[in-house]
């Protein structure tokens, strides 16, 4: 006791580090606790996942013979080679049709949502605000709701069963022109625009040199999120086509999972491609995440 | 959402008005059938030049016997598309193309969806097409049956067989032999090995009793043979809680009060392939094509499996179920039926390709021919060396010809398993479920404005 009242007496600034430590000890509680949540959130999403993976590596006896979630003997490269010869090695061309897909589609589609945004949000014309509620009720029409009067629309010009049924409902995306609006708004000064027009920039070299630049952590939010959604995007492709060589790879890996019962290989081979398939999306969130995290943090600090 | 929920009652309604002008000609028919009721016969010309055909399956690795064939007539030439399973999406597909009317020449139609896309004027009658009367004796009785809907062609020809899925008993040969049972011929004897089995292995049934397989229930019916529907005249006669069924429904009522089943394994679920590897499972009645859903999925359990003849109701019968199997159909508005009937034929009944189907795609063929391929004679070592596809064989030929699947099989199939649910969680009993389905299927049909005789 007294060497402790010895040591607070002799130095003078120790009451207060013993102040400043005392408030990271009090939440060091808080920390542990915050963290253990975060780690049980984390197994919780990951698990998932790790059987996925560990599964992947199995035959189709160990998948319902072994434990699920710690690996037996690794097959993960049998796997991988039958997966990638199947049908003639079909699983390829489903890899690169998704890309196509998800990739072209989602770049058109943020290019004319940037577009129809920085419209909504700059120009002032009769009707914008009508055109901006018609737009924002698209968003809360389902996908899976349009997926039949898109296909009798496209049967009806003779477009089904091509890469263009797909593509083209995809480059639309109604959160995109919302998003864009919101961004365009807060981020394009008035002010920037008149100084581009005062020195003769026509309206398109505006935006594709200026509004393109400002609103960039927009669009890449725009992107990766119209980038899942197509890629995930099932129903539609299952309505419009039958050619097993314009399938994305979700439609395929479910073929595949529906014909089991006559098949009982194609299970695994579907678990295996399921795992293959998820590889593009996380590649594309790596490289694209430090945009992302700088375009949010920019939206919040914007003066 | 609520669109979408939606979809299907208009696509009902899209079904009922389709089947309005059916109704009609088929009334006019009605008095005279030895013509057919669309007006088929005499149209099934040749077409002039090269023909493409379009051919939607799902038969893993069809490409195969189709690209053998495209090699062999180079002036027919067909393509295929691989499909999801027909309920997975393909058949609503089919429907929604023939509603916007680029539907394929020639689709996969499973049996019990044939009356359903005949409805919807989905098929082209193809009995004046050259060779298809013909074929009747290649296949096996009940198949043509099923694609003539029971006129034996004097009301058209609407598809050609292609698979079957005769039942039998699979069982395993070790248990029964360690605890002393003999191998059950008749359901009586199946229920009494049931008990010895509990008394020998508390923890182990006979079989699982999946709420999810409907048409294995069926299946079972259809060997009693408890006829759901028929036809009189134009009107649907519904009877699926006939006394006949009632016996069938009370007899596996009994052994899920004695727990004698499993009740809490699904059909096709790694539970169940647990529970095949861990022994706890002792039988499984099953089709043709259920030999490999075990052999891929209880492998350790090689060697231990024999198959025998489905049990009976009276001893001395030999008579079998049908659980699955689909046909080849010229779906409605081909521009080209002659040939593409030639090519259903050709796929279903050439041995080379139905050796590739079986080989690729597992299955087990409707023609008679095709139960003497190289591969169905074979011993099977998973089965420690059975010639199992004999008991298949003569199961296909025991399949009873006078079973009728409605126009609605979806329907009803969703109120059985709804109905078997019910009963497998305490809620009712089987022959509830087969009373409930009965009410609901006239509903349906009534909805869909076809005559349903009282």
């Amino acid at each position: 006791m007294s060497l402790l009242t010895d040591t607070a007496g002799a130095h003078a600034p120790a009451p207060a580090s013993e102040k400043t430590s005392r408030g990271p000890r009090e939440s060091r509680l808080s920390v542990v606790v915050a963290t253990g949540f975060l780690a049980v959130i984390a197994v919780y999403m990951l698990l998932p996942v790790f059987w996925l993976v560990v599964s992947a590596t199995k035959t189709q006896g160990d998948l319902v013979d072994t434990f699920g979630l710690w690996f037996s003997d690794f097959h993960l490269i049998d796997n991988l080679r039958a997966l990638f010869t199947k049908q003639d090695g079909v699983f390829l061309p489903w890899l690169f049709n998704s890309l196509l897909y998800a990739g072209a589609g989602a770049a058109v589609g943020t290019l004319l949502s940037a577009m129809a945004g920085y419209a909504l949000a700059k120009y002032r014309f009769r009707g914008r605000e009508f055109l901006f509620s018609v737009v924002l009720g698209g968003v809360l029409v389902p996908a899976t709701a349009l997926a039949l009067p898109l296909f009798l629309l496209f049967a009806k010009v003779g477009a089904t069963n091509t890469f263009w049924a797909v593509f083209l409902p995809s480059i639309v995306s109604p959160f995109g022109v919302y998003l864009s609006r919101i961004f365009a708004a807060a981020s394009v000064p008035d002010e920037l625009l008149e100084a581009a027009r005062i020195d003769g920039s026509g309206e398109l070299r505006t935006f594709f040199t200026m509004a393109v630049r400002l609103m960039s952590p927009a669009m890449v939010t725009i992107f990766l999120f119209q980038f899942v959604v197509i890629w995930n995007n099932f129903l539609l492709p299952l309505v419009m086509l039958q050619d097993d060589r314009l399938y994305p790879v979700t439609l395929g890996l479910f073929t595949w999972q529906s014909q089991v019962s006559r098949d009982p290989s194609l299970q695994i081979l579907s678990l295996t491609g399921s795992l293959v398939s998820v590889v593009p999306i996380v590649i594309t969130f790596l490289v694209l995440q430090r945009y992302w995290k700088a375009g949010l943090a920019a939206g919040a600090v914007k003066s | 959402m609520s669109l979408r929920t939606q979809r299907p009652v208009f696509r009902r309604a899209l079904v009922a008005l389709a089947a309005l002008p059916l109704l009609a000609t088929a009334a006019c028919g009605g008095s005279d059938s030895g013509d057919s009721a669309s007006g088929g016969q005499g149209s099934c010309e040749k077409s002039e030049g090269k023909v493409e055909l379009t051919y939607w399956s799902w038969i893993p690795g069809v490409e195969k016997a189709v690209a053998e064939w495209n090699r062999q007539n180079p002036d027919i030439q067909v393509s295929v598309k691989s499909t999801p399973n027909g309920n997975a999406g393909t058949y609503q597909n089919m429907s929604n193309a023939l509603k916007a009317g680029n539907a394929p020449d020639l689709g996969q139609i499973e049996y019990d969806s044939l009356a359903s896309f005949r409805l919807q004027e989905g098929l082209t009658d193809i009995a004046a097409c050259a060779g298809v009367k013909e074929a009747e004796g290649d296949f096996v009785k009940w198949t043509w049956s099923q694609v003539t809907f029971g006129s034996g062609g004097e009301d058209g020809v609407w598809a050609v067989p292609q698979d079957t899925g005769p039942m039998a008993l699979f069982y395993r040969k070790d248990l029964f032999e360690k605890h002393g049972i003999s191998v059950p011929t008749t359901w009586e004897e199946y229920y009494q090995a049931a008990k010895k089995l509990k008394e020998a292995d508390p923890k182990a049934y006979m079989t699982h009793f999946s709420q999810t397989d409907p048409n294995w229930f069926s299946g079972l019916l259809w060997q009693k043979g408890a006829n759901m529907f028929g036809q009189e005249g134009d009107a649907w006669k519904v009877d699926v809680d006939s006394p006949a069924a009632g016996e069938v429904a009370d007899y596996w009522q009994k052994m899920i009060d004695e727990k004698l089943v499993a009740t809490d394994l699904q059909g096709f679920s790694p539970a169940l392939y647990k529970a095949w590897n861990d022994g706890e499972v002792a039988t499984w009645v099953s089709a043709a094509w259920g030999y490999s859903t075990i052999r891929d999925n209880a492998k350790a359990t090689s060697g231990k499996w024999g198959v025998a003849p489905m049990p009976q109701w009276s001893a001395g019968d030999d008579k079998a179920g049908n659980w699955g199997g689909s046909t080849t159909a010229v779906l409605g508005k081909s521009e080209h039926p002659h040939e593409a009937a030639k090519f259903a034929l050709w796929l279903n009944t050439d041995p080379k390709a139905l050796e590739i189907l079986n080989r690729e795609g597992g299955l087990y063929p409707a023609a008679v021919k095709g139960l003497d391929l190289p591969a169905l004679q074979q011993p099977v070592d998973f089965y420690g060396g059975q010639k199992i596809f004999d008991v298949f064989a003569d199961a296909s030929k025991n399949v009873t010809t006078d079973w009728t699947f409605g126009p609605t099989m979806t329907d009803t199939y969703r109120f059985m398993g709804d109905g078997i649910a019910g009963a497998l969680g305490g809620k009712g009993t089987l022959k509830d479920a087969l009373a409930q389905t009965d009410t609901k299927t006239v509903d349906s049909l009534e909805k869909q404005s076809l005559e349903v005789a009282k």
